[in-house]
């Protein structure tokens, strides 16, 4: 099965182009499983949200605002909008069944898609990074700047988002609220607020994947739609509520996939998808909770 | 319960009488819609069975009508098999596929089953993909037209619809019998608590699997009669997209209201096959001026009313119905 010309210089790139992937789809399952701990909900909405703020970033960029200086303000407009986005239609349907939540975050992902076909387009487009595409030679190897730069952002961002959980008040309050919500709020942990601030949490981590991973694919509106459902793979690899977890399968389905579409010629870029929905199905049937998560024992 | 009974078949018998009137008052491009409109009714027939009933979500039933589409495609212009025995054959093969999604199910609840049917939805156009040959990859298998079999003297679009809403009747009748008894009483106790449901002796495995396996053959019949009407397959005529109207039309309509259904199969086929024409309509309204070929609005339109239902009627608009009309029927069963 193995393709003839092997060499370790190629391995070599092959690995940093997973990690490269698996980085993007680590921040994104990060989003998904902070939204999982506060809320219990499935943000199937996760990769339009991220779309939509790449788009902003696009609009800022088109009206002469360099990268750098435009990441800043997207942030804060992704964070906002996750605030809001929980605060009006989350909130409402937060006791409701299963069913219900999932055709809400549904709905919002219809929105917010339909929303950007109207204002920009279906058509994709090409996002210039901030990161050259340059190669570098690392050891022998030749690496693109972009890839390092990739990995570096995503990591930055979920280690300054772990000294947040851990050190800050906030990031204790956060971590209260989704463990046990009626002692929080006896103890005056604002609740509700939290939840709505891991909303908007989630959504920059997501808004910081779409705007890394534009300048590899095109823009268009259904840019993060099978980046999501490796995102949720990751998730779920990692166990739904284990953010360690999260980061840990993304970039080893990253690695995985970009090694069995390389080295498996069978599988090639087309059965990419199925393949990681297979990896998920038995890992949920041989591991329910994941490689860290835990299994939710039921009370009758 | 007598009274509830005789009005489920009056209805039941009114729906049939449309069904045969219909075609003689309305155009011949009108009997083509309403067809589609009826394919979509037998998919969220059984969907209602899975989801309204069984409480299991399914994100990817769009996957199980293009199984039953492939099916016909492939054996009509493959193994020159003449369409009308194909669907049957679809219903069978996508059943199968419903089956061997639902073992996994079985272990799997709430979210989780949402997020793999998900994935089914979205790898599923990947298959045709790589295995060109057999599926026509992106290109796709033409078929040839319907035309209407042993000399029945009518146009092509009425015997359409006459086949569609005919299968319509006929698995309606089935899900009706189905869920009336015993099988339809064990789905909804497994909905409504599946550890009660298993410590009163209701087998689990037997009945998520059961009614994965039955909706997805409704979903495979759905798939066949469409590829029939549209005379062509390829990956695109179920978009992925598709599922996720399948899940939202049944709970916009109500779960297992049958009004319900049949109006979300309209709200589906003017979504999937329509949408410029809302973008059109809606440009009616004095504030807007857009241009119906721009896509988006649609989805907008649809995701907007999708959320304020689910904020305002959690029980779908059929539900809200018969909470309106309940103390007028429940007067009328208990004088039974």
């Amino acid at each position: 099965m193995l393709v003839a010309d092997f060499t370790w210089t190629e391995f070599a790139q092959q690995l940093a182009a997973g990690i490269r992937s698996g980085a993007i789809y680590a921040g994104l399952a990060l989003a998904i499983v902070i939204i999982y701990r506060s809320t219990r909900v499935i943000n199937f909405a996760q990769g339009e949200m991220a779309t939509f703020s790449t788009f902003v970033c696009w609009s800022l960029m088109n009206h002469g605002l360099s990268f750098w200086a435009a990441f800043p303000i997207v942030l804060a407009i992704a964070f906002l909008g996750g605030v809001a986005i929980e605060r009006t239609v989350i909130r409402p349907v937060e006791n409701a069944s299963v069913l219900t939540i999932v055709i809400v975050t549904l709905g919002l992902a219809l929105v917010l898609n339909g929303l950007m076909s109207l204002i920009w387009g279906g058509a994709n487009r090409p996002f210039d990074g901030p990161f050259s595409t340059r190669t570098i030679d690392v050891a022998g190897v030749p690496i693109s700047i972009q890839d390092v730069g990739i990995v570096v952002v995503s990591f930055v961002l979920v280690g300054l988002l772990a000294l947040f959980f851990r050190y800050t008040k906030v990031g204790l309050g956060l971590r209260a609220a989704a463990l046990n919500p009626a002692s929080s709020r006896l103890v005056g942990v604002r609740v509700g607020w939290m939840l709505a601030l891991g909303w908007g949490l989630a959504a920059v981590l997501g808004a910081v994947s779409g705007m890394m991973i534009a300048p590899v694919l095109f823009l268009d509106p259904n840019m993060m739609q099978t980046i999501l459902l490796y995102a949720f793979a990751a998730a779920v690899l990692g166990g739904l509520d284990s953010p360690l977890g999260a980061v840990v399968g993304g970039i080893l389905l990253g690695v995985v996939m970009t090694m069995l579409e390389r080295y498996v010629g069978f599988i090639g870029s087309t059965l990419k998808l199925p393949v990681a929905l297979l990896l998920i199905l038995v890992l949920l049937l041989v591991r329910p909770g994941g490689l860290f998560g835990h299994v939710a024992v039921r009370r009758v | 319960m007598r009274i509830k009974l005789a009005l489920d078949i009056l209805g039941f018998v009114a729906l049939a009488l449309l069904v045969v009137f219909v075609p003689h008052f309305v155009a011949d491009f009108t009997a083509y819609e309403l067809a589609i409109i009826g394919m979509y009714f037998i998919a969220l027939l059984g969907l209602s069975i899975l989801t309204g009933f069984g409480g299991q979500i399914s994100l990817g039933h769009g996957a199980f009508m293009a199984i039953g589409g492939y099916t016909t495609a492939i054996l009509s212009v493959d193994h020159g098999v003449r369409d009308l025995w194909t669907i049957p054959i679809a219903g069978l093969v996508a059943g199968a596929a419903g089956l061997l999604v639902g073992i996994p199910a079985l272990r799997l609840s709430g979210l989780y089953l949402a997020l793999i049917t998900f994935g089914i939805a979205v790898s599923f156009p990947q298959l045709p993909k790589q295995f060109d040959d057999f599926f026509g990859g992106t290109t796709g298998i033409v078929l040839g037209l319907v035309s209407p079999p042993f000399g029945l003297d009518t146009t092509p679009n009425r015997w359409l619809f006459y086949l569609t809403w005919g299968i319509a009747l006929v698995l309606l009748a089935v899900a009706w019998i189905f869920l009336r008894g015993k099988p339809g009483r064990a789905l909804q106790a497994v909905r409504d608590s599946e550890v009660a449901a298993e410590s009163s002796g209701v087998n689990l495995a037997t009945y998520k699997t059961l009614a994965f396996g039955i909706s997805a053959f409704y979903a495979g019949v759905a798939g066949a009669l469409y590829v029939m009407s549209t005379a062509y397959m390829n990956p695109d005529v179920f978009p992925i997209v598709l599922s996720v109207y399948l899940v939202a039309a049944l709970a916009i309509g109500g779960l297992d209201s049958l009004v319900g259904l049949i109006a979300g199969a309209g709200v589906i086929y003017i979504l999937q096959n329509r949408s410029d024409d809302v973008t059109r309509w809606l440009n009616h309204l004095p504030i807007l001026d857009l241009n119906p070929k721009q896509p988006g609005m649609p989805s907008v339109v649809f995701g907007v009313v999708l959320i304020a239902v689910m904020l305002a009627l959690p029980m779908g608009v059929g539900g809200f119905l018969r909470r309106i009309f309940q103390p007028l029927t429940s007067r009328l069963y208990s004088r039974s």
